[in-house]
C-alpha cells in the first residue's frame, strides 16, 4: 500500500469512530428531507416547470450548513484534542496527511450528500406527485448534479478554511454567517450582488435553479457550468491556501 | 538512535532550546532531565519534525524523523497523553494509528495485553483516568514495535502500581537492545530508572552522563546523603526561572 492509501485509509477510520459523525450527518439529512417535505407540501403547481426544484433544494441549501459543520468538525477536532501530533508524528508529510484528510472527508461528504440528495428528490415527488421535476429532463438531472457538486465542494473548502484556522468554532464563526446571509439573499441585493454573486456558496445557485441568469433582480452574471467553474475555482484556491498552512506551520 | 546537533528552536518570545548536542544510545535507558519549561519536550517535538529547528538539526537512526516512510514501525512516542479525541473508542485510536503505518490488526490486540488495556478497548477516550490515559500512550508507542522510544514525562497521572509498571517496562525495552529516551522533572524516578541522563536548563546542555557519575560529581561537600534530587538541584538551581522558595 502506498502512503497515501495508508493515510487515507487511516483518516477514514478517524471520521467514522467519532460520535459527532453520526450525529451530524444524520442530522443534515434529517433537516433536508424535512423541509424538503414541509415545501413540497406547501407547493403549487403552475409556475414554470423548473420550480419545482424549489423543495428539493430549500431543504438541501439549508442543511448544508449542518454538512459544513461536519467538514470543519472532522479538521478542528485534531486541532482542539490535540490528536494533530499524533497525526503528523504517524505521517509526517504534511502534504500527505493534508491530501489524505481532504479525500477522507470529500468522499464522505459526496456519499452522504449523493444519497440525501437523492432521498430529497424521491421524498418531493412522492408529495408533489405529477408536478416534480422529471429525470427524463436534462435540466433536473443536471440540477441533481450540480447540487451534488455544489455540496461536496463547498464541503471542502471548508474544510481547508478549517485547516487555515485551525480551530471548529472560529471557522464556523466565520463561515456560517457568511454561508447564511447570503443563503438569505445578500447575493440579490443590488449593491453588493456584483461581488457576492461570485462567493462559493452563490455560484452553485444558477444551476440548481434556485436563480437564473438574465433575470433582472436574482439573476447572476454566469451561467449553469460556469458557476460550477468558479466553485472548483474556490475550491482549489482553499486546497492549496490549507495545503501551505499545514506546511508552513509547527503543530 | 536519536542524535542532537546544535540544536536551537527560538520563539518570538525567547529561546526554548538554545544549541543543544547530545546523542541517545541503544541499550540502554537515557534519562532526559530538566526542571518544567526547561525546553525537554520542544527537544522532542523538534525529534519527531513537529517543530521546525531555528538551527541545528536531531536524527533518529541517521535520518531525519520526516524522511522515514512509516515512523512509527521506527520510533514510538508519548507526547501528552492527553492527545485524544474524547468520543473514540481505545481501540479504534489505536486502530487509525495502526492504519497509517500498515501496522496488522493483531498488533492492536497485542499492546492493548501489554499494557493492561484489553479491558477497556472498546471504552471512549474521553471516559479513561489520566493514568489509563497513559497507558494507552505507551501502547501507541509500542504499536510499531519500534527500535526507538521516547517517552515524555511518562509517569504523570500514574498511581504508584503504574510507575512500577513503567519502570519495568522502559528497562526491559533497553534491555532488548532499542534506544529509550525517558523525559521527567521527577529526579527520584531517574535515578531508579535511567542507566544515562542528559539534563537541560533554559534549553541548554548541562550534563550528559552515567546517572552514577552524575550523582558523585554533584554531591555535596560532605559526600554523605548525596541523592540524584540534591545534585539536580544544585546542578539546575541557576538555570530555574521560578522557584517558589525564594518568593515568599
Amino acid at each position: 500500500m502506498s502512503g497515501f492509501v495508508r493515510a487515507a485509509s487511516a483518516e477514514w477510520v478517524k471520521i467514522r469512530s467519532v460520535r459527532s459523525t453520526a450525529v451530524t450527518l444524520g442530522l443534515f439529512a434529517f433537516v433536508a428531507l424535512g423541509l424538503g417535505w414541509v415545501v413540497a407540501n406547501g407547493f403549487s403547481a403552475g409556475g414554470p416547470a423548473a420550480d419545482a426544484l424549489l423543495p428539493v433544494f430549500f431543504g438541501l441549501l439549508t442543511a448544508q450548513l449542518v454538512l459544513v459543520t461536519f467538514a470543519v468538525a472532522m479538521v478542528g477536532a485534531e486541532f482542539s484534542t490535540g490528536t494533530i501530533r499524533a497525526s503528523l508524528a504517524a505521517v509526517p508529510s504534511r502534504g500527505r496527511l493534508f491530501a489524505a484528510k481532504m479525500t477522507a472527508i470529500g468522499v464522505t461528504v459526496a456519499v452522504a450528500a449523493l444519497v440525501v440528495e437523492l432521498a430529497v428528490y424521491g421524498l418531493v415527488r412522492l408529495v408533489i406527485g405529477g408536478a416534480a421535476a422529471p429525470l427524463s429532463e436534462w435540466w433536473t438531472v443536471e440540477a441533481l448534479l450540480g447540487g451534488w457538486i455544489h455540496l461536496t465542494l463547498l464541503s471542502v473548502f471548508t474544510a481547508c478554511v478549517a485547516v487555515m484556522l485551525r480551530s471548529t468554532v472560529v471557522s464556523l464563526s466565520v463561515l456560517l454567517p457568511v454561508l447564511f446571509l447570503s443563503g438569505q439573499g445578500l447575493g440579490n441585493l443590488e449593491a453588493v450582488k456584483p461581488v457576492v454573486q461570485y462567493f462559493p456558496d452563490q455560484v452553485g445557485m444558477v444551476i440548481m435553479h434556485m436563480t437564473r441568469p438574465g433575470d433582472p433582480q436574482f439573476g447572476r452574471d454566469y451561467g449553469p457550468w460556469e458557476g460550477i467553474a468558479i466553485l472548483v475555482l474556490w475550491t482549489a484556491a482553499a486546497l492549496v491556501g490549507g495545503w501551505l498552512a499545514m506546511r508552513r506551520r509547527d503543530a | 538512535m536519536i542524535e542532537v546537533r546544535n540544536l536551537t528552536k527560538r520563539y518570538r518570545g525567547g529561546t526554548a532550546v538554545d544549541d543543544l548536542s547530545f546523542t541517545v544510545e541503544p541499550g540502554r535507558v537515557t534519562g532526559f532531565l530538566g526542571p518544567n519549561g526547561a525546553g525537554k519536550s520542544t527537544t522532542i517535538r523538534l525529534v519527531l519534525g513537529l517543530d521546525r529547528p531555528s538551527g541545528g538539526f536531531a536524527r533518529v537512526n541517521g535520518r531525519p524523523y520526516a524522511s522515514l516512510d512509516r515512523p512509527l514501525t521506527a520510533v514510538g512516542a508519548l507526547m501528552d497523553a492527553g492527545d485524544l479525541h474524547p468520543t473514540r473508542s481505545v481501540r479504534e485510536h489505536l486502530r487509525w494509528l495502526a492504519r497509517s503505518n500498515g501496522i496488522g490488526e493483531r498488533r492492536i490486540g497485542e499492546v492493548l495485553e501489554a499494557t493492561g488495556m484489553a479491558g477497556v478497548a472498546r471504552k471512549r477516550a474521553g471516559a479513561l483516568s489520566l493514568g489509563m490515559k497513559q497507558r494507552l500512550g505507551v501502547a501507541a508507542a509500542l504499536l510499531g514495535d519500534p527500535g526507538v522510544l521516547i517517552l515524555d514525562e511518562p509517569v504523570n497521572g500514574l498511581d504508584p502500581e503504574g510507575v512500577v509498571w513503567i519502570r519495568h517496562l522502559v528497562r526491559g525495552l533497553a534491555a532488548e537492545g532499542r534506544t529509550v529516551l525517558v523525559s521527567s522533572h521527577l529526579m527520584s524516578e531517574m535515578a531508579l530508572t535511567a542507566d544515562h541522563l542528559v539534563v537541560i536548563g533554559r534549553g541548554r546542555l548541562l550534563a550528559d552522563t552515567s546517572t552514577e557519575e552524575f550523582i558523585a560529581a554533584h554531591a555535596g561537600a560532605d559526600g554523605a546523603g548525596a541523592s540524584l534530587e540534591e545534585a539536580f538541584m544544585r546542578l539546575t538551581g541557576a538555570s530555574v526561572e521560578f522557584r517558589s522558595g525564594g518568593r515568599r
